[in-house]
Parts: structure tokens; sequence; C-alpha cells
């Protein structure tokens, strides 16, 4: 037996790969309920990001590189003078193509699917403030539906795009992201276990992490150092407040609703470029549920979201290592309990035997001027 | 006040929000490449055009049926289950097991067993998250979406690591003894003189899906415990003055919504596959969502909207067959089926209330204004 | 001539088929105090509503200060120097004083220096106006009265000329409500214009310079507060001369029905809310509970009726009723003879989306009367229905018609005739009149008299000091979960119940209203999260 196996810094180095797109789904949820909006379609609007952010930064890497293969046959063809190879050639790459290879040249394919997944996940988010907020529809219902509407339109998408069984051709190259080495990693590697650590744990992810990390902080200053951050609060606690004192309710909720649609953006970019390479069919797997539960774990505060976050990251990762468990506690542990055990651990938690959560007081109520 | 009359509320705001569902969904088919009237015809051809496509829709409407039939029953008390899809799976596991371990003389007992069985599995399924709901107030949406993921691990497992017969690769139960068979439709109506498709599966659990309708609505509309159901649904502080307890009645509607998801499996389980196999329920509890919204939460409506997604789905599924639009477009109507009937129904509403009034103030006469004095 | 400081001409707001506003005109003149006063739903609130730019106006103008002013939101209202203080304050209850000040009015994107520049305010405010508060104590820990002055120095730090109070004194003790006449009239002298809200007379006669009346929408006079009287204002409030009084014999008091001792009640966050009642109900008589709203009268009424627990005993002619457990329910207590006509018609007496049939089976759904076997007999509950509704004149006669379609009188009927027909011991009535029609309110007073004077005990419970003077035999007054004393209504008035609706027994003595004011935030600091 050995209990630190469970420690190894190989599991902890993917906990906080798995931890990330939680955390960011967390936060994204976070805003939307702080202001008094709940939104289960947390999950639909990943999904519908990283479909698009992985396909776009295919479309993008796999157009430059036609792109670029059809210039040379057309150079080739104009070096030997044959001016109809070359014009043939050359239609090799036309409209969408070009569309695509002049894209690449502004900004990394990987970024320009990033964009593509935010901007995805914001159509969806607008979808939820008009179900929700214009319309003052049931807030469940609208994230049900949201989350059918991602699942059957990625593998609708891909399937009429890539033909590939609905999901994303392989990014490689430029369609992903590299992890960063932070200064000084190489260095200090050497220096016993806090080198290590810096190196391997710290150092070494994709820039999406650090976004991620650097979100915590972010949120908690804007939302409690800030008249924006005020307002928010407030619309969630008690929206007439707001609206007396001559402040938008609709205008703040459907900022909310938009910065979680971005922040579920990068969550689902991350999933689709980051974590793995290009989209497969519901590839979000319950995190936007297990984000939700982290987010009433945190009590809706930022640095709590991180910890639970952090939490559930960890569960993931040891589920992925049935080998380091057995090693550690003695004896084998059904690889289906380890699948179901963030589940499991977030009815606990729900169940309150974690402390009593208690919501934003106008959490989920349609705001209705009182007659 | 009611501004609208009510058959305005309960037959026109459902029929304008499902016409924006189809005509989003047409510009859905429209958008990857597809003719949308070419689709329909396919599906209208696939899924009535014959006795095999109707028992394909009519096997595919008993499992909304029962499903449909399950969230509704919650949405009355004003529980929102959308755990269907867990408690489906779970009764398979219980008809499995019933159907497995006992030798059964004959299918009309093996069919009533196996009806409790599912019934039971599903309402204990149901049965955890309600208690969290009603004891710990433990929002009930995330635990039942929690017992679905659950759900499906120890599905995994009972297939994976038990149930498998030896010798075998499948994730799935050994087939079930041919004395516990259910006649389907070609077995039942060949009596009458009605040639119905050999191959399809609808089955005599369709009658007691029906029988199920009717008997909701008698609980619903017809019992004081349906009052009580629809009192703690509409009030939570009226039902406690009443003396309905917040406790019993959430127990109570969730396990009937269980059971009612769980009973799903008689069909699936029993009647067609007649094995247990892993993915059997094929996302039939969320649908249930969508024809509970469709149906208005009444089992009459639930009904006309299971046997309407029964033929999209039996459509559909003729469509990935015979084109290249994959199955996962009843994914995509069934969203915007909730999100119009669902969660946009103001969006519907509003207008036509205004629409309505205007009528009404036509009609009435004007109130005669006597000019007032300037104040003061 | 100056301007006037408001000038509505021709307002007209309806909600859906309700007419609420029709063709409203009014002029306040500047440094005055103009009280608006009507009966409820007589459309007081939504007339300021719309000038405050909460609600917009179908038709009319609005000038201020002899501008035409368009109010399409608050944020005008408030550019205009228009302040509002809201029946139910608009604040927000975990936030601090401070928060809740700057809520909208912030400058610039920080909060740190909104924060000071608000804290420096408050204090001149503070001083120029005698409003004391705490800048930095969370709302929900604070009682209503201070609750109130925060809403009035939100309007104040955004520089409101005019301020708008819609029934302030709905929660405060009239010791407290003078308290705010004060302010108010230290507002006055300022320069403020102020315009009252309210439906009682004695508050308009008393701080008013002028008085505009409304019923059923319109405008039916305005006149000087000086040149009427409260028997004149309250014939234009009804449009007929009213019985202020209610018509009954003395009592002629049986054996006790209701016992109570030492009743105690904790609420889910552990703050006791009945602290030990002991009080005796006997049949043929009407015993009246007095008090600020938020005393505890609700928890006592929820535990006779069945929806809380707690501890002590309580015994009904003679027997015990359990407190904790299976049989403390509403259902049981119905099968014990105790009727409820609660406190909140509309979320717990009734159940609007219902026919008014299955409201009337609504709690008694599983009497033999209403039922044949499993089943509801429902054919037997709408006849029951359509008579009870012939007898209580509830208005249209119709069983099938949802309960939200009758009026607040009309759904009050429903309830009445539902609790009291069943012939029960002991009858437990909540603000019996509240949100209903004058016609309606002598009705439901008559009825009340008559279940009396069939020899049946009533436990009224009411805010309205005047009804529990009209209607009760005996009173006892709450305070912080305690009854602070009896007394027999012939035996006593207004100003002795006001002093024991503070706290205060000793009612000879003379007080200071720092005296009451402690008083009060001690016991606000529990009971006011129930306001």
């Amino acid at each position: 037996m050995d209990i630190l196996a469970l420690f190894d810094l190989s599991v902890l180095d993917s906990t906080v790969r798995l931890a990330t797109p939680l955390l960011l789904a967390c936060l994204a949820g976070l805003f939307s309920e702080r202001a008094g909006i709940f939104d289960i379609g947390l999950e639909g609007k990943m999904l519908f990001a990283a479909f698009f952010s992985a396909a776009i930064a295919a479309l993008v890497t796999i157009n430059a590189e036609n792109a670029e293969q059809v210039a040379q046959a057309v150079a080739d063809a104009v070096a030997n003078n044959d001016q109809a190879t070359a014009q043939s050639a050359a239609e090799g790459c036309s409209g969408t193509c070009r569309f695509f290879a002049g894209v690449s040249g502004w900004l990394p394919a990987v970024w320009i699917g990033v964009l593509a997944g935010v901007s995805a996940s914001l159509f969806l988010s607008l979808v939820h403030g008009l179900a929700s907020i214009t319309f003052r529809g049931n807030q469940l219902i609208s994230g049900v539906a949201i989350n059918f509407l991602a699942a059957g339109m990625t593998v609708l998408i891909a399937q009429d795009w890539f033909q590939q069984g609905g999901r994303t051709p392989s990014l490689i190259g430029g369609g992903r992201f590299e992890p960063i080495t932070l200064p000084f990693a190489e260095t200090l590697s050497g220096v016993p276990f806090i080198g290590p650590i810096y190196a391997e744990l710290i150092s070494g992810h994709s820039i999406l992490v650090y976004v991620a990390l650097l979100a915590v902080p972010g949120t908690w200053w804007l939302l409690f150092r800030t008249r924006f951050g005020l307002r928010l609060r407030a619309v969630g606690e008690n929206p007439a407040a707001v609206d007396t004192a001559g402040v938008s309710v609709v205008g703040l909720r459907f900022v909310a609703v938009g910065i979680c649609g971005v922040l579920c953006g990068i969550a689902g970019a991350y999933l689709a470029t980051g974590l793995q390479a290009g989209f497969v069919k519901d590839m979000t797997a319950g995190r936007g549920f297990i984000a939700l539960a982290a987010l009433i774990f945190a009590k809706w505060r930022p640095w709590h979201a991180l910890w639970a976050t952090l939490l559930f990251g960890y569960l993931q990762a040891i589920a992925l290592r049935p080998d380091i468990i057995e090693g550690a506690l003695g004896f084998k542990v059904q690889v289906q309990l380890l699948d179901a055990l963030p589940y499991i651990l977030t009815v606990v938690i729900l169940a309150g035997f974690v402390g009593k959560a208690i919501p934003p007081r106008a959490g989920g109520e349609p705001y209705v001027k009182e007659r | 006040m009611d501004v609208m009359p009510k058959w305005a509320e309960v037959i026109l705001v459902p029929l304008i929000s499902l016409i924006l569902a189809a005509i989003l969904s047409a510009l859905v088919i429209l958008a990857i490449g597809e003719d949308p009237v070419a689709a329909v015809n396919l599906m209208i051809t696939g899924a009535l055009g014959s006795t095999y496509g109707w028992g394909y829709t009519l096997y595919y409407a008993t499992n909304f049926m029962f499903t449909g039939l399950a969230v509704s029953v919650a949405f009355h008390a004003g529980l929102f289950n959308i755990g269907g899809e867990g408690q489906a799976m779970l009764g398979g596991l219980g008809v499995a097991l019933v159907l497995l371990f006992i030798p059964w003389p004959h299918w009309t007992i093996a069919l009533l067993a196996a009806t409790a069985g599912a019934a039971v599995f599903g309402a204990l399924w149901a049965a955890i998250p309600a208690y969290l709901q009603a004891k710990r107030g433990s929002h009930i949406v995330i635990t039942t979406i929690m017992f679905n993921f659950i759900a499906a691990a120890v599905l995994n497992y009972m297939l994976v690591n038990q149930l498998r017969p030896a010798g075998s690769m499948d994730p799935a139960t050994a087939r079930f003894v041919e004395t516990v068979h259910l006649p389907n439709l070609h077995e039942m109506l060949a009596p009458i003189g009605i040639n119905f498709s050999k191959a399809a599966p609808a089955n005599v659990s369709l009658v007691i899906a029906m029988i199920a309708c009717v008997l909701v609505w008698l609980l619903i509309w017809r019992t004081p415990l349906g009052l009580e159901i629809r009192s703690y649904g509409k009030s939570g502080r009226a039902a406690k003055y009443a003396g309905i307890g917040a406790v019993r009645i959430t127990m109570i509607a969730m396990l009937i919504s269980g059971a009612l998801a769980g009973m799903m499996a008689i069909n699936n389980v029993m009647g067609e596959a007649e094995r247990l196999v892993l993915n059997a329920v094929e996302g039939a509890g969320f649908i249930g969502i969508a024809v509970a919204l469709m149906g208005r939460s009444h089992p009459f409506g639930v009904f006309l909207a299971a046997i309407l997604f029964g033929f999209l789905y039996q459509g559909g599924a003729e469509l990935a067959l015979w084109t290249s639009i994959p199955r996962e477009l009843i994914v995509v109507i069934q969203a915007l089926v909730i999100l119009f009937t669902g969660a946009l129904d103001n969006m519907v509403r509003m207008p036509l209330e205004k629409i309505f009034l205007a009528a009404r103030m036509a009609r009435a006469p004007k109130p005669d204004r006597k000019p007032t004095e300037p104040a003061e | 001539m100056t301007a006037p400081a408001i000038e509505l001409k021709g307002i007209s707001k309806a909600f859906g088929p309700v007419q609420a506003n029709k063709d409203i005109s009014i002029r306040v003149m500047p440094g005055t105090i103009h009280g608006i006063i009507g009966e409820n739903g007589a459309g007081k609130s939504t007339l300021m509503s719309i000038l405050y730019g909460f609600y917009k106006a179908d038709a009319g103008e609005v000038f201020i200060s002899g501008n035409k002013t368009e109010i399409p939101d608050s944020q005008a209202a408030i550019a205009a120097g228009i302040g509002m203080v809201f029946q139910h304050f608009k604040l927000v209850e975990n936030f601090t004083v401070l928060e809740n000040i700057i809520l909208g009015a912030e400058d610039g994107g920080l909060l740190k220096p909104s924060l000071s520049k608000a804290r420096k305010t408050l204090l001149e405010l503070e001083k120029e106006y005698d409003l004391k508060v705490d800048p930095d104590a969370v709302i929900e820990e604070i009682g209503v009265g201070m609750q109130q002055r925060v809403e009035i120095l939100k309007a104040l730090y955004r520089q409101a000329n005019i301020l708008i109070l819609d029934e302030p004194t709905g929660v405060l003790t009239p010791a407290e409500a003078d308290q705010l006449f004060r302010i108010l009239g230290r507002l006055k002298e300022e320069g403020k214009t102020i315009i009252l809200i309210t439906h009682k007379l004695r508050e308009i006669m008393e701080i008013t310079d002028t008085v505009s009346v409304m019923r059923r929408g319109e405008m039916t006079a305005t006149v000087k507060t000086a040149e009427t009287s409260p028997e004149e204002l309250a014939e234009l409030m009804v449009g007929r001369k009213v019985l202020l009084r209610v018509d009954k014999a003395p009592a002629t008091p049986g054996d006790v029905v209701l016992d109570v001792k030492n009743l105690k009640v904790v609420d889910e966050q552990g703050v006791e809310r009945l602290r030990g009642i002991d009080l005796q109900v006997r049949a043929g008589e009407i015993l009246g509970i007095a008090g600020v709203a938020g005393n505890g009268q609700s928890e006592l009424l929820e535990v006779l009726g069945g929806y809380a627990t707690g501890s002590g005993t309580i015994t009904l002619n003679g027997a015990p009723i359990d407190l904790t457990g299976k049989n403390s329910d509403g259902r049981s207590r119905r099968a014990r003879g105790i009727a409820h006509v609660p406190e909140d018609r509309q979320r717990e007496g009734l159940i609007m989306d219902f026919a008014a049939w299955e409201n009337t089976a609504f709690g008694y759904h599983r009497d033999a009367a209403y039922t044949s076997g499993l089943l509801s007999n429902n054919a037997a509950i709408k006849a029951d229905t359509a008579d009870k509704m012939e007898r209580f004149d509830v208005r249209p006669p119709h069983p099938h018609l949802a309960a939200k379609n009758f009026s607040g009188g009309n759904q009050q009927k429903i309830v009445l005739a539902r609790e009291i027909e069943r012939n029960p011991d002991l009858l437990l009535i909540g603000q019996p009149t509240r949100g209903v029609d004058i016609g309606a309110i002598e009705f439901i007073h008559q009825q009340i008299v008559a279940l009396r004077d069939q020899g049946k005990a009533i436990l009224l419970v009411s805010v309205e000091l005047e009804e529990i003077l009209g209607l009760a035999d005996r009173v006892a007054v709450m305070f912080d979960g305690q009854i602070m004393g009896e007394r027999l209504t012939a035996d006593t008035n207004e100003k002795e119940l006001g002093l024991l609706m503070a706290g205060i027994t000793d009612t000879d003595a003379p007080h200071t209203m720092a005296e009451i004011e402690a008083n009060l935030a001690h016991a606000h600091g529990d009971a006011s999260k129930e306001v």
C-alpha cells in the first residue's frame, strides 16, 4: 500500500488539465447564476464551442496547407512556363479554400478556432437569454433544449462538413494548442521537490490552462471590486432593487449570460484543441453538469470554484489510472465505479452533507415587475 | 386574469410553437444541403406508408408514451424529472432480472411480473433524488441528471461483469426464453383479419401504454391524490396550508414518474430486443421531456405527441438509411420542440394575448367617459 | 405664480383588460405634502409607479416644475429629481446599507471611491435630516424602520426633490410612524415636495397639506386637507356613506375552546419566533391579535393551523392537539374542528389557477361527501360550490371560473364559505379584509360576528388596529414573539395598544422615542425577515 502514489505527479498534472474545462465552465455558470439566470446548458454550450473550434481550426489548417501546395504547383508550372497547368492547378484552391487560407494569415489556426468556438457558444447564450430573460421562459427547460440542440447540431454539421461519422479530422500542427514551457522550467527541474513540481505540474500546459487560472482572480475582482460586479450581484439577489435604481435588469442579465457564453466557449475550445486534438461526438461527457455541481459546492464563489473543480479534475484523473489506485489501495476498484465517482460525489454534495448552499435569491425566476 | 380563451391556450399556442419548430427544422435540413420537402415525403412514406413503418412508429410511440407520462406526472407536482433516461435503464434491468431468473409459464403472467419489475426498479431509481429533494432540498434537476450517468455505469457493470453469458463478448444479457415472447401487432391483429407487418416491433405493450395514459388521466384529474399533486405543483405554501405534505407528494409523484419511465422497458427490452443491451433506451427518456411539454402534461396530449415523435423517430431512421442526413436530426427537432413549446412559450403567447385583448376591446362597448375636472 | 412641482395630465393605464388609471390629472405645489388616498386597488400605486417610470402610461403627460418631461424608465425619473419609497422595499438583503445606497448611482467603475464618497455624503444627510443609519449594517439584519430610512436616503443621495412614499406606515408601529412623519416634516421644511400614498385617513389628516382621492382608477376629488373631514374623505373613497363601526351585540363567552400554554416556535434559521405564548379563546367570543406585522402573529396562525411545528401545550375543548409529528398537519387540524382562513389568501388559501370548485374542495378534498370510492366526486363538489357561491353572494357565481379571475373580496368569500360552512369549533382568521373592497368587508365582518353568535371561538389576527377594535371582543397585543398584554376591547384605545405594539407594557408612563426605537431595533433584529 502506498497512499502517496495517489498523488503521483503525472496524476496531478492531468488533474490540472482535466480541471481546466470544468473551471472555465464553472466560472461561466457563476456569472450567469450570480445574475439570477440558472444555466443547465453549460454542457451544450461547451459542446457547441468544442465542435466549432475544432472544425474551423481544421478547415483553416487543411485549406492553408492545400493553398500552399497549390501555390507550389502553380509556381512550378509557371517556372516551366506551362500556363495551362498553372491555370488548372490554381483552381485547386478557390472560394472557401481561399477564404480560410486567407484567414490563416491573420491568426494561428487554433486561435481562429477559439474565436469560432466562443462565437458559437455566444449564439447559444443568446438563445438562452432570449428565452429566459426576454420571454421570461423556464430557464431549466431552455437549458435542456440547448443541450439537445448542441448534441444534435454538432453531429449534423460535422457529418455535412467532414463525412467522418460526426467527428472532425484530427487537428495537426497549428490547429491545436502546444504546451508552453514557463521560464526557468529547464533550469529549476533539478531542484528537489519544487523543481519537478514547477517543471512538470505548473509549467508545460497550453495557454488556455493559464487563462482559466487567471480567470479566477479576474472574476473575483470583477465581482467584488467593481460597479459592474455590484450590479451583477444585486440583480441576482433582488432585480427590483436594480430596476428602481435606474439600471436595466435585462441589460445586466444579458451581459452576464454573454460572459457565461464566452467562458463556456473557451472551455469547449480547450477540450477540442488543447486537451484533445479534434472533436468527437458528445465529447463534453457531462462536464457541464459536473461544473454545475462544482458551482454549488463552491457556493457561487470564485476561489472556491477553483478548489472544487480541482477536486473533480482529480477524480477524473485518478479514474483514468486504475493501476495507481490498485497499487495504492491494494485492491482493484471497478472501472465503472471510478467513472461514476464524480457524479456520485456530486449527489453527495448536493445532499448537503458538505454544508448547505444558498443560491442567489432571485435565481431561476424571470423578472416581472409586480402589479 | 385570463386574456385568452381556453382553446387558444390549449391548442393554438402549442400548434404555433410546433409550426415554428418545424420551420426551423426545415431550414436546418436546407442548410445541410438536403430538400426538406423530399425529406418529409420520405419520412411519411417510411413511417406511415406501410404497416411496417406504422409498426415502428407505434413501437417508438409506446416508449415515448411511458416516458412522456413520467415527465408529465412530475411536472404536475412542480418537479422536473430529467432522469427518465436512467430510470428507463434501470427498468430494463428489472425486466431482465425478472425474465432471466424465473421460469414463467406464459407470457401474460411474465408481462405482469416484468411490468412490476420495471416499475419497481424505475421507481427506486427515482426515489433517491426524490428523497434528497424532499428531505435535503437537493435540486432534483441536477440529481436526476447525475443519476442518469450513474445508471449508465450501473448498467455497464451489470452487463459486462454480471449478466453477460459466458463466452460472449457482447455487453448484453442472454436472450429471454421463447415463452415470454410478447405478441406483436401482427400476431394480435391477424385473428381479426388485418395483415400487419411481421417484422415490425410494435407489440402488446402499446395497449399497456394506452391504459397507462387513461390511468394517469384518472389519477391527475379524478382523484383526491391528483388534486394534491397538482396543488403542490402550483403552490407549495397552499399545499402546506391544506395539510398536503411536501415530502409525501414529492415521493409519490417521483415514484409514479420513475415507475412509468421504467415501464418503458416492457416495450423495448421484453417486446423488441428480448434481451437487455447496453444502449436500450436510446434517448427515449429525454424525448419524454419534449413529449410532455408538447402534450401540455395532459395524458391525451402526451398520447398524441408520443405518436408524433414516434413518427419523427421512425421517419428519421428512414432518412438516415436513404439519405446522408444523420439520425441526430431527430435530436435537433426534439431540441427545437422543447425550445419553442417549453422555453419560448411566451414568445408565441405574448403577441397572441395582445391580439385577443384587442379583439375583446373592439367587441366590448366603450366605457362612457365623463369629462373629469382638472384637479385642484 | 410658481409652477407646480408635479403636474400630471390625463394619465391612463391598463393592465390587460383591467383599467388601472383612467384619465387622471393632478397638480402638486413645491414644498408641500400631498396625500393620495383610496382603497386597495384604486390605482394609487400604479399612478405613482408611472410617475417613477416603473410602468409606462398608455396616455397622458407629465410636467416637472412646469416642463414637459418624458419618463420612460426609472433612470429618467431619478434624473428629473424624483425618488420613490415603495411599499415593499427595493433593497438587496445581503448588501450593506452603503452598497444599497450607491447601487445604480456609483461614481466610476470601481467601488472603493464610490463607497467612500457615499459614506461622507451619508454623514451630511444624516445631520441635515436627522436620519440615523449604520452604513455598514447588512440590510437583512436591521429593522424595517431603518430599512425605510435607507430607502429615503437612497432617494436623497440621488438628489431627489420630489419624494413619493407608498403606504409607508404599513409595517411601522404608531410610534415609528410618528417619527417618519417628523422626518417628512423636516424634508418639507427644506423645500422638498412629498407625495404620500395611503389608505389610512388618520395619516392624511395628520400630515398632508392637500389630498386627492382615488376610486376605481379615477380621481374623484382633490381638496385642501384643512377644509375636509375624515367622514367626507371616506365617502369620496367608497362612493357612498360608510359604516365605520361593526354592529354587534356584546359577547357572551362560554367554555374555553382553545387553550395555548407556553407555545414556542423556532424557525429554520434557529431564531425563536414565538417565545412562550399563553392565550385562551372561549366559545362565543372573538379574540383579536394586534401587532405590527412580523412579530409572530403569522407563526401563531401557522402552528395552530398545522403547518409549522412548535413546543408547548395546546388543547382544544380540553383535549390536547399535536404540535409535531404526523398528526400535526392541516388535515388533522381540520379533522379536529379547526377551520383556518389564512393571512395570504392568494398564496395559501387558494390556488389561483384552479377553478372555484376545486378551491372549494381544497383541504377537504378527501371528505366523504366529496369522494366516491377512490375517485373524487366532482359533480358533488361542483353542486356544493354553486350552492355556497349563491349563499355567500360570490360574483360571478361560476364554479368553473379560475380563482384568479375573481376580485379580492370574492376570493375571500370563496375561502370563507369553504372554512366556516363546516361548523368548526374554532375559526382562525388572518387579515380577513386585506385587499378586499369595502362592500365585501361589511359582509365578511357580519359573517364573522354571526359565527361568534352561534357560539364558536374565533381567533382574529389583523395588522389593522381599527379592524381589531371594531370586531374583536378581547384583544391581545403581540410584540417580538410574546404577548405584551390583553385588554377588553371596550376598555382600551388606539394609543394604549400602540404602545403595547412597540413592546412597552407600562402604558401610563411617558416614553421617549429613543426608548421605543431601542426596543424595536432589538425586536426587528430577528423579526424583520418575515416582513
